[in-house]
């Protein structure tokens, strides 16, 4: 039925995300209208789901609705007891009758089992012509099963619970089968009180599917519906939602640690009720089912356990209360109680839920999804991911609301009201008194007195020591000491370009074999600093215990705030023996080392053992030591040791018991803290580090910190990154992150991988324990040999960021470098031919993947056959560098030089000065033909997007993917601040996640609103490669992008973490193969067109791209480098000193570069590209594009470590039908010729193209999309950024408005909503007014009720907006010059905004104006609340009493006034001198310097 | 590392020469030092390159962007640790290298490059001046002989490491005092004794053994040091001087540069040598060769006494800039002032010495030139063109020889059985320095041909790795790694 995992696709890695949507009537009346109603929601949202190849398959779609009775009575052949007393389902069985007939009898017999009565079957009437092909392939069979309860079982757990346990059982029974349709079998739910219909379906054909569900006779109170975005085309049925107790919309970005956390759980499962079925019903999670399905079954157990559904969604899905002083000290108790239990299910997450009694909701702490919800006063609950699905007249609306972060939504239809959160959560948290639990046993570390301080005597030199744990002097001096020194990770630039750890002839340490994974598309990345109250890093450790008790033994635990320590902690925690709820006990990691591997293998089940018998002693507490190392004993790599006993202790059942200490000399880098807690440790004190410090402070006698602030400088630096590497992955908890294994392997053997490190990916094979083993001894002889001459370096010198000639190699070195610049600048082809041979020839200095592979299946045509390169050189880009990154003589030079040869150059996300749109007079362009978008929307307006040729939407970048980027202050000069519309000299800041692009069909609609902004320009998406890149390809292809860039992890830079420079990503070959294939398999090739780049620098390389699935190509570092690049690695400095990453003018005079060389450069890449193709026999790139035939591993070469790669799955040739064509054939279907907009063009006639001032008005719905796009690039394309007079077209719009409503909205239009708006309202808003007001018939309060989603105003550069209603979360998010006025405002308000004024007349949410570096706000503030929200650095509150400022505020709030006659205006208008008092004026410090600055700047020039 | 604005702040800024009329009253190395304070704001002037092409473009691979930080931060014993890593004799090289990694500097792309060799030197002396250079004999000893034939750079390089390693060295030098070219080839104004005899007291005392006087091949036969010793180092250099085969050559006056330095350099150390005496004193000097011999020749000429010093060089006048076929990072062939020229010597270029005129008695009373210019075709030997009508006769008292040389003595190797190569250089891999004889290396000038003492001490560094390893199966002293920058 799935895919089979084969070449580098797996389907571990399919996504999710979707549209979901409850209706409900709050008064309990029973209606089959609801059923319409909530599939009508689905309709509405389709442009959320997605469509398979087949053009009629979608992802998944289904309902759940009460039990209806009644007509369950009419249709059955058999007798039903009373509603409530039998159970039903719908149930999934194999079409094939043999098995089917196995699985009936195997449910039946565990029914029976259960003493339960099987009351009868019904085949579900179904039509088979209504799904798509690829839909009815894997259609099961469909029947419903009728169970009742025996007379003696009387209350509803009970009946529930066998229920349970006989569905579990005969789950476990027919999975563990072996029939090849055992997949089938499945039930979509199995209750007393609600049914689910689902399958691969549309939502318009779910009832046409299901005629059940068309009958008069089923009725309902509630429905829950819900449809699925996959990333790929291989849905499944039993995937689609809802499930059992809920639907999500949304990612589950902790699941593989909260699965694996789970799985320890079970061992210390148990219940009374449950007796010895507790054993048989395990593993609650069932293998090969998706974040949202395994969500749901931890749910229903949970349930089991007697606890009430908020209550189990509270403790999975905590809001963030660990940094929230406003929180009522019970309810923070329970969630703190609960920590220690249950690790948080990190979203992003809606999660609308019910167990038929009640309804509900829950959104994840960050509020990523959209929940929108309206109350009629008919009595009807409508919540949704948009606004707008189900017709509203104005009169009968009681409230238009929102679920905000953290925050639970109930209604119970019995009392036929809403409950609130506080109320919900109260009321829990009053259940058991977890205060004084928590206060009785949790202890905190920093309460442990300190009294002892052992010294380690007998400990070898430190030198030895240093040496033999791979220390170089670039550790100590570039790691180590700036951390210590100042509590940051060091920062680097450029990208990477040494070889992957298994190609390395230098000794790694084992954690270089793994990079971190990370976000992109299908979830976001966090935003850990500015939205640093949803995270927290802290742990606790001890035993765990069975969770269906509430005990206060649950919290008997010991809290670590940062879980990096120092020595002095850990001898703390050692001696804490004296608690007798503690016991410590040490493991030794150390091995024999004369016994080779046999002794480290030895050694790890040593290692296990003790480990074991520590925990039989009572134990909870492991402490893994590598302290005294010899000659004779060297120490077990730390991660290793860590891994196999995390999994070995929970193989053997026993890992609930206790936690784990990691006492190592080893770890030093960021990465490698965040492995070891990855793979299971609780605390980890880097004891040698400490030595280091200590020794490099005596060393250095001015140092002008103590060693304990250095200690602590570093531990906290650790701390950062980690909160960092996590929030790459979005996951915002250490607790969640522990033990989640978010890492891919690169480079070792599965043997070693499935016995120590199991469950983690490792693709192309590598090292087995005899070379980790033989690295390490190697390491450790060195250190501890007898005879070490005098004179040179202690230690090695490292060279791994900076190039040094005893240490790791480069591709680009002194003699590369040199030569590539001798070749382009003098145009000599012998020189090129030198430089390429340099860096293609790998034989015996292996480099890179590409390295180990050698062309073959030669069949030469004549060089002249070949395409010329003047068409190749099409196809090849430069890669996405912003003006600001790069100075403007560095950046016009690659425009003009591509350009010139039809190429095409990348603006990056700096903007780009409107003058370069337009041709010079000797005839060069300076227009980059790709204009990118990137978080941060720099720049990015109407006519921006208009000139672009390719618009490229940045998700990662090679180089630090799941991270954001900084623009410092003084590097913000008065051109990059024009480029990039924003206010000189205030810093600006690329957020983590694209701010609209929270999940897949986020992307989709990103996608739409550029494409609707210049339907001629490509949409190029760019990832970075990554285990399940493929996947997302897919879905992104599904999507609609035209262009898909697979990025290598090695690509360059301006500024990163140095932990991200090197560990995070993957290099292109595997993710432009993975992409290639899975988008082949999917038959989604031929709609996109595929990119490559990553240290892309020869022809070669090129070609090798090519054959695994490439047909665009693009080079940055190396085009940087034939422009005069040396590789300075000093960007981020502003002092390159050859004048390219640099904006001092001095320095840029220093800039040589000619566009001639950047066109040598590419001239020469095309010409090698040709002479590979003429070899190999292709006539066209086209023709060669997929051709992995024409690859082989090369055969010579090896050295010992590569020897063990297996380079079959980059080069698995999908199976296709003869003829296929494997590149891009046709174009995407982005229906934008369907948009409203072109029949307001046609209408707005004289006022588009004569000025003429024109009033139209139009209905809309949810689903018109983007409006104000399609009409603002016609205005762009004929007036440019100025266009047309203010109020020139005024477009009046009645109904709800769809997402991005004035998206990119030029200037001379006015558009108002009568009525209510989505998420993404003024996105890129680029001069237009916007005005959104309640309709005039309604009755509600304005500023009481939420008339816009999330999201408004991201990255608007100009215009007005009046909202007639509060807005939800990140109002103004990256707001650089509109100008706005809003009744209420959710979370985040004012986020990294830059420029413009924000008036805010009522309530604002938590964590205002974080990242603020710019712009005003205004804050209605008549209670005074407001200081205590708006808690961001940086920020003043002032009263407004400037004449300035009160001018200002007093003509918008006339404005908002005259707009929408709003009564919150009128009220402050009326009262306006009291009123003036309420209002705080909140000012950034740093925008204040920078206006006191320009104005300085100004008279200097007057 | 590094001060990050560091170049942007401060100038490029060497030691300062005594003036010309003082210097050349005595042989004294005649440069003023500079402050520490300058010396490190020199330092800080190094960029911390993300490829330090300097490190690149030092034979030895001297770790100059963090010798150049530890300056900068004042750390002198860290910086002499960290130099004297990569390099036996920073003290040598720092006076006397023409230091191709200043060519290779980054910052020498468009601005004056970071005083590298100043702050080596610097750093040299300070290590000597604090104490911090004292013999580390080797803990243990491995009971293997090494016998290292020639006392140059290159053969002490190896001796030091080689000792370092355990090995018993014995350092075979057929002149009186240890050192070779650097004793008797470089003059005292340059580099004075006493910086090579403090470095041979330390060498002594690790350990090795230095056997002056005797030439192998003559007194003792190679073969015989072959039987006596583990492994054999020839070191002999490059010592076979190019002549000059045109009438004239044998008129007296007519002097080999090396003869005239060597007897200078003795005379100044008071040490006795056999031949006459050849002193430049109320003479008419031509000095033919333009190189760093050259150079010093006419150094020592004027501080003989010589009326008037000329020099002649073959190859047209450089320019100071760099030619486009010569870019940075590459060492460049360009006009150089040495601080000899700039005491009062009159240069001449692209001229061809055609014939020496001696009077009645064979004495040199002068010489016959020509003007030429050079022809360069594609794939072919530039050709040497004589331009007619250009011809002159000089007046000359004294002519020295400063062409270079052309290779190896050939002794040795004869007795061994060592093969050469086809410029009469010892034939032996940059990879293994091993010749065709087991057991026999070869490293220096005498494996390379003429070069610079950078060059000397690189090879018997690597040489040194070499012989260790044949010794032992493996060694733990240092290579350089890759990454020499090519000439073009």
């Amino acid at each position: 039925m799935r895919l089979k995992k084969q070449g580098l696709y797996s389907p571990e890695f399919e996504h999710d995300n979707c549209g979901a949507g409850f209706i409900c009537s709050l008064d309990g009346n029973k209606s089959n209208d609801i059923i319409h109603k909530a599939l009508e929601i689905l309709k509405k949202l389709e442009h959320r789901g997605a469509v398979s190849s087949d053009g009629k398959t979608g992802d998944g779609a289904g309902i759940l609705i009460d039990i209806p009775h009644d007509f369950f009575v009419n249709v059955c052949a058999f007798e039903l007891p009373k509603a409530g007393d039998y159970a039903v389902s719908n149930v999934f069985l194999p079409q094939r009758e043999n098995q089917r007939n196995f699985c009936v009898g195997a449910l039946e017999s565990e029914i029976k089992a259960q003493g339960l009565v099987l009351l009868g079957w019904r085949t579900v009437p179904v039509n088979k012509s209504v799904p798509g092909r690829i839909a009815m392939e894997t259609a099961p069979f469909i029947a419903q099963i009728f169970i009742g309860k025996e007379r003696d079982i009387q209350d509803e757990a009970t009946f529930n619970r066998k229920l349970f346990i006989a569905r579990k059982k005969a789950e476990h029974c027919i999975y563990n089968s072996k029939l090849s349709e055992q997949g089938f079998f499945y039930l979509p739910s199995l209750s007393t009180k609600i049914i689910i219909f689902k399958g691969l379906l549309m939502p318009e054909d779910i009832s046409l599917y299901f005629t059940d569900l068309q009958d008069p006779r089923v009725i309902t109170r509630l429905a829950l519906v819900h449809q699925r975005f996959s990333t790929n085309t291989f849905p499944t049925w039993d995937l689609a939602q809802p499930f059992r107790y809920m639907c999500h919309n949304g990612e589950i970005n902790t699941l593989r640690g909260n699965v694996a956390r789970m799985r320890s759980r079970e061992e210390l499962l148990k219940s009374d009720l449950f007796g010895a079925d507790i054993k048989e019903i395990l593993p609650i999670i069932l293998p090969h089912k998706s974040d949202s399905a395994t969500l749901d079954m931890v749910v229903e157990l949970l349930l089991m356990t007697g606890r009430s559904l908020p209550e189990v969604m509270m403790i999975l899905v905590p809001e963030a209360w660990e940094k929230n002083d406003n929180m009522s000290p019970e309810k923070r108790a329970f969630y703190e109680y609960n920590s220690c239990m249950m690790e948080p299910w990190d979203g992003p997450a809606s999660i609308p839920f019910t167990d038929g009694n009640f309804i509900g909701a829950v959104l994840d702490r960050n509020g990523l999804r959209p929940s929108r919800y309206s109350v009629t006063k008919d009595g009807f609950v409508i919540m949704s991911s948009e606004t707008g699905v189900v017709d509203i007249a104005p009169k009968n609306l009681a409230l238009h609301g929102r679920l905000e972060p953290g925050k639970m939504f109930l209604v119970d239809m019995s009392a036929g009201r809403i409950i609130n959160d506080e109320e919900i959560k109260e009321q829990i948290a009053l259940k058991h008194p977890y205060k004084k639990w928590v206060q009785d046993n949790l202890v905190h570390l920093k309460d442990i007195p300190y009294n002892d301080c052992p010294l380690f005597i007998g400990e070898a030199k430190l030198d030895q020591r240093k040496a033999a744990y791979g220390y170089t002097l670039e550790d100590i001096d570039s790691i180590v000491m700036p951390m210590a020194e100042t509590a940051k990770e060091p920062m680097g630039s450029m990208g990477t370009d040494t070889p992957i750890a298994v190609l390395s002839q230098k000794p790694q340490l084992l954690y270089n074999y793994f990079q971190q994974l990370f976000a992109q598309v299908t979830n976001p990345p966090l935003d850990g600093i500015r939205e640093e109250m949803i995270t927290d890093i802290s742990l606790t450790l001890g035993s765990d215990h069975n969770i269906f008790d509430t005990t206060e033994k649950h919290c008997r635990k010991l809290k670590i705030q940062n879980p990096v320590i120092s020595k002095e902690d850990l001898d703390k925690i050692k001696n804490y023996d004296v608690n007798p709820n503690y016991k410590v006990t040490s493991i030794q990691m150390l091995y024999t080392v004369d016994k080779g591997h046999n002794g480290l293998e030895d050694g790890l089940e040593l290692l296990l053992e003790e480990a074991s018998k520590a925990l039989d002693n009572g134990s909870n507490i492991l402490i893994l030591s590598d302290r005294y190392i010899s000659k004779e004993k060297a120490a077990i790599p730390a991660l290793l040791a860590c891994s196999y006993v995390n999994n070995g202790l929970q193989a053997l059942g026993k890992r609930s018991n206790a936690s784990i200490i990691i006492e190592s000399a080893e770890p030093r880098e960021v990465h490698h803290f965040c492995l070891l807690f990855g793979y299971g440790a609780s605390a980890i004190n880097p004891y040698l580090v400490n030595e280091i410090i200590a020794e490099q402070i005596k060393e250095n006698e001015t140092s002008s910190y103590t060693f304990e602030e250095a200690i602590k400088n570093y531990n906290q630096a650790v701390g950062k990154g980690i909160l960092k590497v996590m929030n790459k992955m979005g996951v915002s908890t250490l607790n969640s992150y522990r033990g989640s294994q978010l890492f891919e392997c690169l480079g070792i053997h599965s043997k070693v991988i499935d016995k120590y490190f199991p469950r983690t990916t490792s693709r192309i094979q590598g090292i087995d324990l005899y070379e980790i083993e033989k690295e390490l001894s190697k390491r450790h002889k060195n250190a501890f040999s007898e005879f070490k001459p005098d004179g040179g370096l202690e230690l090695e010198i490292g060279g791994d960021y900076r190039w040094r000639r005893d240490g790791e190699k480069h591709l680009f070195n002194p003699l590369t470098i040199a030569k590539l610049q001798k070749a382009v600048r003098n145009n000599e082809a012998d020189t090129y031919k030198e430089y390429a041979n340099l860096v293609n020839e790998q034989s015996k200095d292996l480099m890179t993947i590409r390295g180990l592979l050698e062309f073959s299946n030669f069949d030469p045509i004549p060089l002249e056959d070949v395409e010329p390169w003047t068409e190749i050189v099409k196809r090849f880009k430069t890669g996405a560098m912003s003006y600001g990154s790069i100075s403007k003589e560095a950046h016009e030079n690659l425009a003009i030089a591509m350009n010139r040869i039809g190429g095409k150059s990348n603006s990056g996300e700096g903007g780009e000065d409107a003058e370069r749109f337009y041709k010079n007079q000797t005839g060069d362009w300076k227009n980059s033909a790709i204009k990118q978008v990137a978080s941060g929307r720099f720049g990015v307006s109407s006519n921006y997007l208009t000139n672009a040729t390719e618009i490229q939407i940045k998700m990662a970048q090679g180089a630090k993917p799941g991270e954001g980027g900084q623009l410092p202050g003084p590097k913000v000069n008065p051109d990059i601040a024009k480029t990039r519309n924003s206010t000189p000299y205030v810093g600006l800041i690329s957020p983590p996640p694209h701010h609209d692009i929270y999940s897949i069909e986020d992307l989709s609609q990103l996608i739409f609103d550029l494409k609707s902004a210049n339907r001629e320009a490509r949409i190029n998406v760019k990832l970075v490669s990554e285990v399940g890149v493929g996947t997302v390809a897919a879905g992104v292809s599904k999507a609609k992008a035209d262009v898909i860039l697979i990025s290598g992890f090695d690509g360059g830079t301006g500024a990163s973490p140095l932990t991200s420079l090197k560990h995070t990503g993957l290099p292109w070959e595997l993710g432009i193969a993975e992409a290639q294939q899975t988008l082949v398999m999917n038959d989604l090739r031929n709609r996109v067109r595929l990119e490559c780049d990553g240290q892309l620098k020869t022809g070669r390389d090129v070609a090798i791209a090519c054959l695994l699935g490439a047909e665009e190509f693009g080079f940055a570092t190396a085009p940087l480098v034939a422009s005069g690049c040396i590789m300075m690695r000093a960007c981020h400095l502003n002092t390159c000193p050859v004048g390219i990453a640099t904006q001092n003018p001095e320095l840029r005079k220093k800039f040589k570069g000619e566009p001639e060389h950047v066109v040598n450069f590419m001239y020469f890449i095309a010409q090698e590209l040709r002479e590979i193709m003429a070899q190999l026999g292709f006539k066209t790139v086209d023709e060669m594009v997929g051709q992995v035939q024409k690859l082989d591993r090369k055969k010579v070469g090896a050295h010992y470590k590569s020897a063990g790669i297996d380079l079959s799955p980059i080069l698995h040739q999908v199976a296709v039908i003869p003829g296929t064509k494997l590149y891009n054939t046709t174009k995407q279907e982005h229906h934008i010729e369907d948009s409203i907009e072109f029949d307001i063009i046609e209408k707005a006639h004289p006022a588009l193209y004569r000025k003429d001032k024109m009033s139209l008005d139009f209905p809309i719905r949810n689903t018109d999309r983007a409006i104000g796009a399609i009409i603002s690039n016609e205005i762009s394309k004929k007036y440019g950024a100025a266009g047309m007079p203010d109020n020139t077209l005024k477009l009046n719009f009645t109904g709800a408005a769809g997402q991005s409503f004035g998206a990119f909205a030029t200037k001379g239009l006015t558009m108002t909503v009568y009525g209510n708006t989505n998420d993404y309202l003024g996105k890129g808003l680029s001069g237009a007014k916007l005005v959104i007001k309640v309709p005039l018939e309604a009755t509600i309060v304005p500023h009481d009720n939420v008339i816009t989603g999330n999201v408004t105003l991201y990255g608007a550069t100009s215009g007005e907006a009046y909202i007639n209603g509060k807005a939800g979360e990140r109002f103004c998010v990256r707001n650089s010059g509109a100008t706005a006025v809003v009744e209420g405002i959710g979370d985040h308000g004012c986020e990294y905004m830059t420029g413009g004024v924000a008036v805010i007349l009522g309530q604002v949410g938590r964590n205002f104006g974080a990242g603020m570096s710019g712009g005003i706000a205004y804050v209605y503030n008549p209670n005074k609340t407001f200081e205590s929200i708006c808690k961001s650095d940086g920020l003043l509150l002032l009263p407004v009493n400037e004449q300035e400022d009160i001018k200002i505020l007093k003509t918008l709030i006339e404005n908002h006034y005259n707009a929408t006659q709003s009564p919150r205006a009128q009220e402050i208008l009326e009262q306006w001198d009291s009123k003036l008092e309420d209002f705080v004026k909140v000012f950034p410090e740093e925008y204040k310097l920078a206006l006191e600055r320009i104005a300085q700047e100004t008279t200097e020039t007057l | 590392m590094g001060k990050t604005t560091g170049f942007l702040e401060f100038d490029r800024k060497v030691e300062a020469y005594e003036k010309p009329e003082e210097r050349i009253k005595n042989y004294k190395e005649f440069t003023v030092p500079l402050k520490e304070k300058d010396l490190k704001d020199q330092g800080a002037r190094c960029m911390s390159c993300g490829i330090p092409f300097c490190h690149s473009g030092c034979p030895l691979g001297n770790l100059i962007p963090d010798f150049n930080d530890a300056v900068y931060k004042g750390k002198w014993e860290k910086a002499a640790h960290l130099l004297h890593a990569t390099n036996n004799f920073p003290e040598f090289t720092g006076r006397l290298c023409p230091a191709p990694c200043e060519e290779a500097c980054v910052l020498g792309i468009n601005e004056d490059p970071v005083t590298i060799e100043n702050i080596e030197k610097n750093v040299a002396e300070t290590a000597f001046a604090k104490g911090w250079v004292v013999a580390k004999p080797p803990q243990n000893r491995t009971g293997k002989t090494i016998a290292v034939i020639g006392s140059g750079p290159a053969g002490l390089a190896a001796a030091q490491q080689l000792n370092r390693a355990g090995h018993l060295v014995t350092v075979y030098e057929r002149d009186t005092k240890v050192g070779g070219l650097l004793r008797y080839g470089i003059p005292d104004f340059k580099m004075e004794k006493q910086v090579i005899d403090r470095r041979l007291a330390i060498l002594e005392e690790e350990g090795i053994l230095f056997k002056t006087g005797i030439e192998v091949g003559k007194d003792i036969a190679a073969t015989e040091l072959k039987q006596n010793y583990d492994a054999l180092l020839l070191s002999g250099g490059a010592s076979i001087k190019r002549g000059l085969d045109i009438p004239g050559a044998s008129l007296e006056g007519v002097v080999q540069a090396m003869d005239f330095l060597k007897q200078s350099n003795k005379r100044i150390a008071h040490e006795t040598y056999t031949n006459v005496d050849l002193l430049a004193k109320g003479k008419e000097v031509i000095v033919i060769g333009g190189g760093d011999t050259g150079s010093d020749c006419i150094g020592t000429s004027i501080r003989q006494g010589a009326t008037h010093v000329t020099n002649f060089e073959i190859m047209p006048k450089g320019t100071t800039e760099r030619t486009e076929s010569q870019p940075w990072p590459f060492y460049p062939m360009r006009l150089k002032t040495t601080s000899s020229h700039a005491e009062g010597a009159e240069r001449f270029f692209s001229i061809n010495t055609k014939e020496f005129v001696g009077d009645t008695q064979g004495k040199l009373i002068g010489l016959k030139t020509i003007e030429v210019h050079w022809e360069y075709n594609p794939g072919k030997r530039p050709k040497l063109v004589e331009m007619a009508g250009t011809e002159k006769t000089w007046k000359a008292d004294l002519v020295l020889l400063a062409m270079g040389f052309t290779g190896s003595e050939r002794s040795v190797a004869d007795q061994l059985g060592v093969h050469l190569d086809i410029r009469t250089n010892i034939e032996a891999t940059e990879y293994s320095y091993k010749t065709n004889i087991e057991g026999v290396y070869a490293a220096g000038d005498q494996r390379r041909g003429q070069s610079l003492i950078v060059w000397a001490i690189a090879e018997g560094r690597q040489a040194a790795h070499h012989i260790d390893t044949y010794l032992m199966g493996n060694s733990n002293l240092p290579l350089k790694g890759a990454g020499d920058l090519p000439r073009l």
